[in-house]
């Protein structure tokens, strides 16, 4: 497990845009070659997205190889209601970046068969090769996607229903009036978001910090779904400094130390331009 | 190669690096149309999982819906108010010269005539779609004859009538027929005027308030028998008076009927309406300004007399007076400069100005949810413009109908 320490949101921010930047040029990408990207939605990674839109704009990032899916959506609430997570993907992300429709993965929260939906999207995952990053973040309960607080730690996509904690954060989307909060949800499942190959979790603010210190410093603990990572063979937290309040001194020093090494993943941060200009020198620059 | 089969296989354009007015604000946004019509791309995404066939550089300009006209005498030598044989060309010829304008609709109006002429004139004129060959018509807007002798300004007295005999059915022997008329205007204090604005509210037209004497209650008493439109503000009515505010004072009437808006017609020339005249109405009520030309046969030509239905003007820079007057006709101005005057002598944002010009005149016409937006389903008529306000390009349903030539900018 790594964790990455940053000073600001911003740079936070700025640390896993390069990060899956430097994942998806230095994959590859290309035709019969798709890197699949799981992400996730709210506050916390939009300036991840901006950052990764501002790198496609000037043409260090392409995502035209790249499939996506996303972690969860909301049941009942209309697909072009402006909360929900197609709206935001779509305001956030898709529209200022070159990604084709059909490469795109949400669930659809509005489907007849709710849990055939959900079966259909372990398929899709499973058809595109599985998830080589899945990026997330987590709510203050230590939730990751929509698996509250007692879901199972080997969990499938499937219908949740809401926490009441998570209903009431999420009041403020909806007017302030709870009777328009959604109650229920597709989510991926922690077994889902465990099967990728590689996974990153961003936590920043003060008040994700008791999350992230039950995510890494105490034991597994179906209560606080994220700590499950601790168990996945590749994962990468990235935090800035408010979300460390309630870790160890220890633990903060030791991964600031760290630091060094970490920051190679980012450094030096690769461009699409620049590999096709390598490409042509050579055919293999980089082999995985 | 278009991705959209299964809706449909028009191709799909992506106009891109622009700031688009939409939801009143100009908005870093793409605009995306198919078929003549302005597309969702968050629909097209993730229903048809479509893309665009072809994407357009715009520079970073601004896009704003296409400008109406809902009062426009002519231009170019064309007086619509003149009844010739070749009346179609003209009104053709103005069609297409008025693109560079930014105008991609308009209502060909016609000053007090005799019956004869509104007869022959009327038959000829054809609601239409805009394209390649000109702007759109809306429909024509007759102003006058049911006006006020004493405010007749460049109409000519021998030919104002009365409906007091017959009411609605004097109005009709004297058009002829309603069948693509969209505005009247009328002086309201008229004897029976209740009854025809009831009679023409009832067929969809609009009716607009106008040389009148008429005082506020008058007013008042028209607003709510139905109509919703002031012609020229300030101009050919009485001067406002505090105590008798006149038809200026539906501005800030509290007689108008819930849920309805009164819209009042600018000339923004810089001379028709004086700039502190013109803030006056505008902050007093900014939703229902309409900018209009009022432009006259001599609009678009050097400066000299030309004529306006039955009368001979002359023009000298942008005044134009009754030869041998001074009794302000028409304007020569267009509508750009329209615009950009009223934002210079306001002081409003660029948004205010452009919708002026789009939105508040199809508000007025009940047409909003087509024209006069960039909302989703609308026409894509639409122009590209500077920062400065100088129109670059004209689209009507999503195709390029004119365009400054490079050289020219």
């Amino acid at each position: 497990m790594k964790l990455v320490i940053l000073e600001t949101y911003a740079q936070a921010s700025e640390w896993a845009a390069k990060y899956i930047r430097n994942r998806i040029v230095h994959f590859g990408p290309g035709p019969g070659r798709f890197f699949t990207l799981g992400l996730p939605t709210g506050s916390t990674p939009l300036g991840c997205y901006r950052k990764l839109v501002e790198y496609c704009r000037n043409g260090d990032l392409s995502f035209k190889y790249v499939k996506t899916f996303n972690m969860d959506e909301y049941v009942g609430l209309p697909r072009d209601h402006p909360e929900s997570y197609h709206s935001f993907m779509w305001n956030n992300f898709f529209k200022h970046i070159d990604i084709s429709a059909e490469n795109v993965h949400i669930l659809d929260g509005n489907a007849p068969d709710l849990q055939a939906e959900c079966d259909a999207f372990e398929d899709k995952i499973k058809a595109a090769g599985g998830i080589e990053l899945f990026v997330g973040g987590i709510g203050p309960d230590g939730h990751i996607a929509f698996n509250e607080p007692g879901s199972s730690l080997v969990s499938r996509t499937r219908v949740k229903t809401l926490a009441m904690d998570t209903i009431l954060a999420n009041a403020r989307f909806f007017d302030g009036d709870l009777s328009k909060v959604p109650t229920m949800a597709l989510t991926v499942g922690v077994g889902t978001v465990m099967d990728a190959r590689e996974v990153m979790i961003l936590i920043t603010g003060a008040h994700k910090a008791f999350a992230l210190y039950k995510a890494i410093e105490e034991g597994v603990n179906h209560m606080w779904t994220v700590s499950a990572f601790q168990q996945h063979p590749n994962t990468v937290f990235v935090c800035d400094e408010d979300a460390t309040l309630e870790l160890k001194v220890k633990t903060v020093k030791y991964f600031k130390g760290l630091m060094l090494v970490h920051n190679k993943l980012v450094e030096p941060l690769y461009s699409m331009k620049e590999m096709g200009a390598e490409r042509s020198q050579s055919k293999k620059p980089y082999s995985d | 190669m278009p991705s959209n089969k299964s809706v449909s296989d028009a191709p799909i354009v992506q106009f891109t690096n622009c700031r688009i007015l939409r939801s009143h604000q100009l908005q870093r946004e793409d605009l995306w149309v198919r078929e003549g019509k302005i597309l969702n791309p968050e629909k097209l995404f993730f229903d048809e999982k479509g893309s665009a066939d072809i994407q357009l550089d715009c520079k970073d300009s601004i896009i704003a819906p296409g400008f109406i006209d809902v009062q426009i005498n002519g231009g170019f030598g064309v007086d619509f108010s003149l009844a010739t044989d070749d009346f179609k060309s003209g009104i053709d010829l103005v069609s297409q010269k008025i693109l560079s304008h930014g105008v991609t609709s308009f209502c060909p109006t016609l000053v007090t005539s005799p019956p004869s002429v509104y007869h022959q004139v009327l038959p000829q004129i054809s609601i239409r779609n805009g394209g390649a060959h000109g702007a759109g018509i809306l429909g024509a807007h007759l102003e006058g004859p049911f006006i006020s002798q004493e405010k007749k300004g460049a109409h000519p007295e021998h030919c104002l009538r009365t409906f007091e005999a017959g009411a609605f059915q004097d109005l009709l022997a004297t058009y002829g027929s309603l069948d693509c008329v969209r505005i009247v205007t009328l002086a309201p204090e008229m004897k029976r005027s209740s009854e025809v604005i009831r009679e023409l509210t009832k067929r969809g037209i609009c009716v607009s308030l106008g040389h009148s004497v008429a005082n506020l209650s008058q007013a008042e008493e028209a607003v709510q028998h139905g109509a919703t439109f002031i012609t020229h503000l300030f101009n050919a009515m009485l001067p406002f008076h505090h105590r008798d505010p006149g038809i200026v004072g539906l501005l800030t009437s509290d007689k108008i009927p819930a849920g309805r808006r009164v819209f009042y017609g600018m000339i923004s020339d810089g001379i028709h309406t004086n700039p502190a005249a013109l803030r006056i109405a505008h902050r007093a009520h900014p939703k229902g300004l309409v900018l209009v030309t009022d432009a006259i046969a001599g609009m678009g030509l050097a400066p000299g007399r030309h004529t306006l239905g039955q009368q001979v003007v002359e023009i000298d820079g942008l005044n134009t007076y009754i030869a041998g007057t001074k009794t302000l006709s028409g304007s020569v101005a267009t509508m750009d400069t329209c615009v950009r005057h009223f934002q210079e002598a306001t002081g409003c944002s660029v948004e205010t100005a452009l919708e002026a010009a789009s939105l508040h005149p199809a508000q007025l016409l009940g047409i909003e949810h087509k024209k006069g937006t960039l909302n989703y389903d609308s026409d894509a008529d639409f122009l590209m413009l500077n920062d400065g306000l100088y129109v670059q390009a004209t689209y009507i349903a999503g195709e390029e109908v004119w365009r400054q030539d490079a050289l020219g900018m």
